[in-house]
C-alpha cells in the first residue's frame, strides 16, 4: 500500500476526506486524514475502508473534551461526527429521543424544551469550547450536577447504535425504558473514551423540564461542618436534584449549593425547609443566598442562569485554563470530609493550593490545578491523593473503595503522572478491548492501561 | 483466547468423582446427588421447562464459590448459577450434564454505609430484606419486584430487574455501583469500586442484566435511597380499558411522574378476587393503582392533580389509602394477579412485552382482538407508565392443542411488542424462554456484536450457555464463514433456532 492509495481507498467510502491540518491533531499527535460520513452506513464504509489500510481512527465530537485521556498512540484517521446532526426521532409523549451522535446538547435541548421536556444531562462546557456532542458526552462519561439524581449518560442510555472497528453495524437496547433483551452494549460504551468503536446515534429517556429551578447555597469557614451539611441534605427527604460543592482555595470559604426543581408551590417549600437544616448549624453559616436571589431564569439551552452566579458552587472545571490539570476524585459519598483533608494536605505537600469542586453527595469531586503547577509537584499530588482515596473499604471490601484519575493535563505532567491509576479488573477491560477491536486501531493508547 | 474449544470437553462428565471434588471444596452437606433432592431444582419459576441438574452444590463463600467454578472449568462442565428459583424466564434451567451452583446460603448482609448510601450484601440475600435492613438509617432499596419477599439480589443482578417502582426510582442496574464476580474461569475480581463513578469501561452495567452468562456474582454493592417522606396509593376504577389508559396518559402528559403506575383488566381483576379477595371496585373495566412519593407538599399537590384526572377520563370511583394496611391492601391484588389466574385458569403463559406507552391502547386492542379470534383469553396487568405488559395467556392444557394454541398466541403478542418499538422483555429477561425471538428484535450483527461481550468473559461457552441468544457465537470466529453444522449444535449441546 502506498500513501497514494489510501486516500483513494477511504475517498470512495465516504464523501468528504480530506487531509488533516495540524489543528486536527489530538493531543499532540498529528492526524494524517479528517472524515466527516453523514450517515450511519457512511460511517460504517468509512471504518471498514479504514480497517482494509490498517488505520488508527480517533472518533471526534465538537472536539470540547478531546484532550481527555491519555494521547493516542496514533491518529491516522479522525472522524468526526459534525454531519450526523439529526434529531432522528423525538417521541414527546413517550418521553424518548434518538439523535444522531454529532447532535450537540445545546441543540438537543432547545428541540426538547420547544416540547417542554430535557436530556437530564448537565456537564459544565469545557473552557473555550462549543458544547459537547451526543456521542462526545457518552464516549467520555461526561456529567455535571445533575447526576445526584439522574446519574450519568449511561443512566439515561436507552438505546445504541455503533459502528465497530472493521466496519459491522450494530444496535442494542431499543427505544422504550424498560427492556432487558440482550445485553446492554450501551453502558460499555459510555465512557470507553471511542476505544471500542464509533457511536453513531443512541436513544434517551426524558424527563418533563421543571416549573422552577432554584440554586440555595450557603458557605462556611470549615470542612467539617460543610461536609456535615451535604450529608444531612442528602440524607433528606428533599429530594434535591444537585448537591454541588465549590472550594475555590484552602483560605477560601466553602460554598455547598443545593438544586431544587419542580413547581413553583413545592420549590418554595422545600427551600424553606432546606434554609431551616442549613441554619441549624447557624453559628457556622457564614453566608446564605435563598431562592429570591439565586432564583433562575431557565434559559433556552436548561442551563440554569442564577441571578449571582458567583454565589453558586461552580464545578473548578469550568474555569481550567487550556494548560491546567483537571484530577477527577470518586469516593464513597460518606467519606466527603477525610477526601476534602486528603486533598488539601497532598496539595499543601506539594506545593499547591488548587480549587476543588464538583457532586460532593455523589461521590465525584473535581480538582484543578493551575498552569503554572509543576510537573513534579503535580505527580506528587496525584500520588498522594490516589492513595489515600483509594485506600480499601473497612475488611477490604471492597479492596479499592475510590480513585483518582487525571482527566487532562499539559505534555509535562502527562509525562510525570500515571493518569489512570490502578484500575480494577484491567484484564477483563483488555479481554473486551481484544473482542471488539482486536487490531487495537480504535483510539489506541487513550485509555486505563494503555488501551 | 482464539479459537479456544466451546462447551464441554472430552472429559466433561458429572460423576462420583466430581461430587466428591465438590464435597471437598463445600463440605458433604452442601453438595446433592440424590436424583430425589435434584429434581427440586429443576426449573425456577418457568415451570414449562424443567431438567434435572446432574449435581447442585450450595456455596456458603466467595472463595467456595470460585473452587467450584474451577473445578468446572478445569474438567470442561458447563455450570448454572441459581439464587431463589424465581426467574420467569428459565434463566437457572439446569443441565443434566452440568453443575447447578445454588447461592441461597450466601445470605449476609455484610456492612451497610448509611453515610454513603450504600450496603455490601452477598447474592442470596432477598431483595426485600436489603430494604428492611436499610430501614432504621431511613433508607430502602428502590428496585422492587413482585417477588421481592423472596426473589434474590443475585438474581435481580441477573436479570437486571425492575419492578412496579422502576420508572420512577430505577432498575437494579442504576442501584448497583460495584460487583464481586467469579468469571468463568474461577478467578475471583471486583467490577467497579462501589462509588459508581470508578475508571475504564463499565463492566458493572455490562454485566448486570446478561443473566448469569458472563460470570457469578459473589457480593454486591448496592446503593440505597432516602425512604420518601410521604406515599400516597390510589386505586380508580374505570368502566373501559380505554378510559384507564386515557387517565394514564394525562397523568404523564401533566408532568407528573408517579412512583408506580398500574394497571389491571377486568379477567385479572377477576382472579385476583377469587384469590385474594382484594375487593376492587365491583363491574370495573379496569383499575389503575398508582403510588405518589416523595416529599410530603408534593405528593399532596400530585394526589390532588391524579385524582382530578382520573375523575376527567371518567373513573367511577377512586379509593386514597389511608394507612399502611389500606396502601398494602389496594397492592395485594396487583401483586396477587399471575399466581391468581391460577384461580380460574388450569395453566397460563405469562408475557413480559413492552411497548412505547403511547402504543399501549392501541396494542390492548389488538390483543383483545387476537384473543377473540383465536378463542383464547388474555388477562392483562401491566405497568401503565413505562408500557411493560404482562399478558397472562389462559388455557387448559388438559384439551388437546391448546398448549400450541397458547403459544402460537403468546408469540403474536411479542411481535406486535416488536412492531411496535417495542421489547420482547422488559424485566424477566430471554433466559430459555425467549431466545428464539431475539433474531426477531435484533439483525445478525447486533446478536454477534454483543456474544463479542461474552467471548470476553467465558470463550469456552461453560457459563449458563444455551442461555439468551439462539446461536451461540465461536470466540475467534470469523462471522458468517461456516461450513459445517455448528460444533455446539453437533454436540448436542444447544439447538439451532
Amino acid at each position: 500500500m502506498t500513501t497514494d492509495d489510501r486516500p483513494a481507498e477511504l475517498a470512495d467510502a465516504c464523501a468528504t476526506v480530506a487531509a488533516a491540518t495540524p489543528a486536527d491533531a489530538v493531543g499532540g499527535v498529528p492526524a494524517r486524514y479528517v472524515a466527516a460520513p453523514q450517515s450511519t452506513a457512511e460511517a460504517a464504509t468509512l471504518l471498514a475502508a479504514a480497517a482494509r489500510l490498517g488505520l488508527t481512527v480517533v472518533p471526534r465530537g465538537s472536539g470540547s473534551r478531546l484532550d481527555w485521556g491519555g494521547r493516542p498512540a496514533s491518529c491516522d484517521l479522525i472522524v468526526d461526527t459534525g454531519r450526523l446532526d439529526q434529531v432522528v426521532e423525538h417521541a414527546a409523549g413517550d418521553l424518548v429521543v434518538t439523535v444522531q451522535a454529532g447532535v450537540r446538547l445545546d441543540q438537543l435541548a432547545t428541540v426538547l424544551a420547544s416540547a417542554g421536556q430535557r436530556l437530564a444531562l448537565d456537564p459544565p462546557p469545557a473552557p473555550g469550547s462549543a458544547a459537547g456532542t451526543v456521542g462526545g458526552v457518552i464516549a467520555t462519561g461526561a456529567a455535571g450536577p445533575l447526576r445526584y439524581r439522574y446519574g450519568t449518560p449511561r443512566d439515561l442510555l436507552i438505546g445504541m447504535t455503533v459502528v465497530r472497528a472493521d466496519g459491522t453495524i450494530a444496535r442494542s437496547g431499543g427505544k422504550v425504558v424498560k427492556n432487558v433483551a440482550g445485553y446492554d452494549l450501551g453502558k460499555l460504551f459510555a465512557g470507553s473514551c471511542g476505544t471500542l468503536g464509533l457511536i453513531t446515534e443512541a436513544t434517551f429517556r426524558l424527563h418533563p423540564l421543571p416549573e422552577k429551578s432554584s440554586w440555595i447555597s450557603a458557605a462556611w469557614a470549615d470542612a467539617a461542618p460543610a461536609a456535615a451539611a451535604v450529608q444531612a441534605i442528602a440524607a433528606s427527604p428533599l429530594t434535591p436534584a444537585a448537591i454541588e460543592l465549590g472550594w475555590p482555595s484552602a483560605a477560601a470559604p466553602i460554598t455547598v449549593s443545593v438544586l431544587l426543581e419542580g413547581d413553583e408551590a413545592s420549590v418554595g417549600e422545600r427551600a424553606g425547609r432546606l434554609e431551616d437544616l442549613l441554619t441549624r448549624g447557624a453559628a457556622a453559616v457564614t453566608e446564605r443566598h435563598g431562592p429570591a436571589q439565586a432564583d433562575a431564569d431557565r434559559g433556552p439551552a436548561g442551563d440554569v442562569a442564577a441571578a449571582d452566579p458567583s454565589r453558586v458552587a461552580r464545578p473548578p472545571s469550568a474555569d481550567r485554563g487550556p494548560a491546567g490539570t483537571l484530577v477527577r476524585v470518586a469516593f464513597w459519598a460518606g467519606q466527603l470530609e477525610a477526601v476534602l483533608g486528603s486533598i488539601r494536605s497532598a496539595a499543601a505537600a506539594n506545593g499547591l493550593d488548587p480549587a476543588i469542586g464538583g457532586s460532593a453527595a455523589a461521590g465525584v469531586l473535581d480538582v484543578v490545578l493551575p498552569e503554572d503547577a509543576s510537573a513534579g509537584a503535580a505527580a506528587g499530588f496525584v500520588s498522594a491523593v490516589r492513595a489515600s482515596v483509594q485506600a480499601a473499604g473497612a475488611d477490604r471490601l471492597p479492596p479499592a473503595a475510590g480513585s483518582a484519575v487525571v482527566v487532562c493535563a499539559p505534555p509535562a505532567v502527562r509525562q510525570a503522572v500515571d493518569m489512570w491509576g490502578p484500575v480494577p479488573s484491567l484484564p477483563l477491560m483488555r479481554a473486551v478491548k481484544q473482542q471488539f477491536d482486536p487490531d487495537h486501531r480504535m483510539a489506541p493508547g487513550r485509555f486505563a492501561g494503555g488501551i | 483466547m482464539v479459537n479456544a474449544p466451546a462447551g464441554p470437553g472430552p472429559a466433561a462428565v458429572v460423576d462420583a468423582a466430581l461430587a466428591a471434588t465438590m464435597a471437598a471444596i463445600c463440605g458433604a452437606g452442601n453438595v446433592i446427588t440424590d436424583p430425589q433432592q435434584l429434581r427440586t431444582y429443576e426449573c425456577d419459576g418457568l415451570t414449562a421447562h424443567r431438567c434435572s441438574p446432574g449435581l447442585v452444590v450450595l456455596p456458603r463463600s466467595a472463595e467456595q464459590t470460585a473452587a467450584v467454578v474451577r473445578a468446572c472449568a478445569l474438567r470442561g462442565i458447563p455450570f448454572i448459577a441459581r439464587g431463589s428459583g424465581t426467574g420467569l424466564s428459565g434463566g437457572a434451567l439446569p443441565r443434566a450434564d452440568g453443575v447447578l451452583i445454588v447461592m441461597s446460603k450466601m445470605r449476609s448482609i455484610i456492612r451497610i454505609d448509611p453515610a454513603s448510601r450504600r450496603a455490601i450484601v452477598e447474592p442470596g440475600v432477598t431483595n426485600l430484606a436489603v430494604s428492611k435492613a436499610a430501614e432504621p438509617y431511613g433508607l430502602f432499596y428502590a428496585p422492587d419486584p413482585s417477588s421481592q419477599v423472596v426473589c434474590s439480589v443475585g438474581g435481580n443482578v441477573a436479570e437486571n430487574s425492575g419492578g412496579a417502582h422502576c420508572l420512577k426510582h430505577g432498575f437494579t442496574v442504576n442501584h448497583v455501583t460495584g460487583l464481586q464476580i467469579v468469571t468463568p474461569d474461577g478467578e475471583l475480581t471486583w467490577l467497579g469500586d462501589g462509588t459508581g463513578a470508578a475508571p475504564g469501561y463499565d463492566l458493572v452495567g455490562a454485566f448486570t442484566g446478561s443473566e448469569g452468562t458472563l460470570g457469578i456474582v459473589t457480593k454486591i454493592v448496592v446503593r440505597l435511597t432516602p425512604i420518601p417522606e410521604a406515599v400516597t396509593t390510589l386505586l380508580a376504577a374505570f368502566t373501559t380499558m380505554g378510559a384507564g389508559g386515557a387517565a394514564v396518559s394525562a397523568i404523564i402528559g401533566a408532568g407528573i411522574l408517579p412512583g408506580a403506575i398500574e394497571m389491571m383488566d377486568a379477567l385479572a381483576i377477576e382472579a385476583a378476587e377469587a384469590a385474594v379477595n382484594c375487593r376492587y371496585p365491583a363491574g370495573a373495566g379496569a383499575v389503575l393503582v398508582v403510588e405518589l412519593d416523595g416529599p410530603a407538599g408534593d405528593v399532596a399537590a400530585q394526589t390532588e392533580a391524579v385524582r382530578a384526572i382520573c375523575t376527567a377520563e371518567g373513573a367511577y370511583e377512586i379509593r386514597a389509602a389511608a394507612d399502611a394496611a389500606e396502601r398494602a391492601a389496594i397492592w395485594t391484588g396487583r401483586k396477587s394477579a399471575f399466581a391468581a389466574v391460577g384461580r380460574i385458569s388450569p395453566a397460563y403463559i405469562v408475557q413480559d412485552g413492552v411497548v412505547p406507552r403511547t402504543a399501549l391502547p392501541a396494542v390492548l386492542d389488538r390483543i383483545s382482538q387476537l384473543s377473540a379470534e383465536h378463542g383464547i383469553r388474555v388477562a392483562n396487568v401491566f405497568h401503565a407508565g413505562d408500557g411493560n405488559l404482562h399478558p397472562l395467556v389462559l388455557f387448559d392444557d388438559a384439551i388437546a392443542g391448546e398448549q400450541e394454541k397458547a403459544e402460537k398466541l403468546s408469540g403474536m403478542i411479542l411481535d406486535l411488542c416488536i412492531e411496535h418499538g417495542g421489547s420482547i422483555t422488559g424485566e424477566h429477561g430471554v433466559g430459555v424462554d425467549k431466545s428464539r425471538y431475539m433474531p426477531r428484535m435484533f439483525g445478525p450483527d447486533d446478536l454477534d456484536t454483543m456474544q463479542l461481550l461474552r467471548c470476553a468473559f467465558d470463550p469456552r461457552s461453560l457459563c449458563n450457555p444455551g442461555k439468551v441468544f439462539p446461536t451461540p457465537r465461536l470466540c475467534g470466529e470469523v462471522p458468517g464463514v461456516r461450513h459445517a453444522p455448528h460444533p455446539l449444535v453437533e454436540a448436542g449441546v444447544v439447538d439451532q433456532f
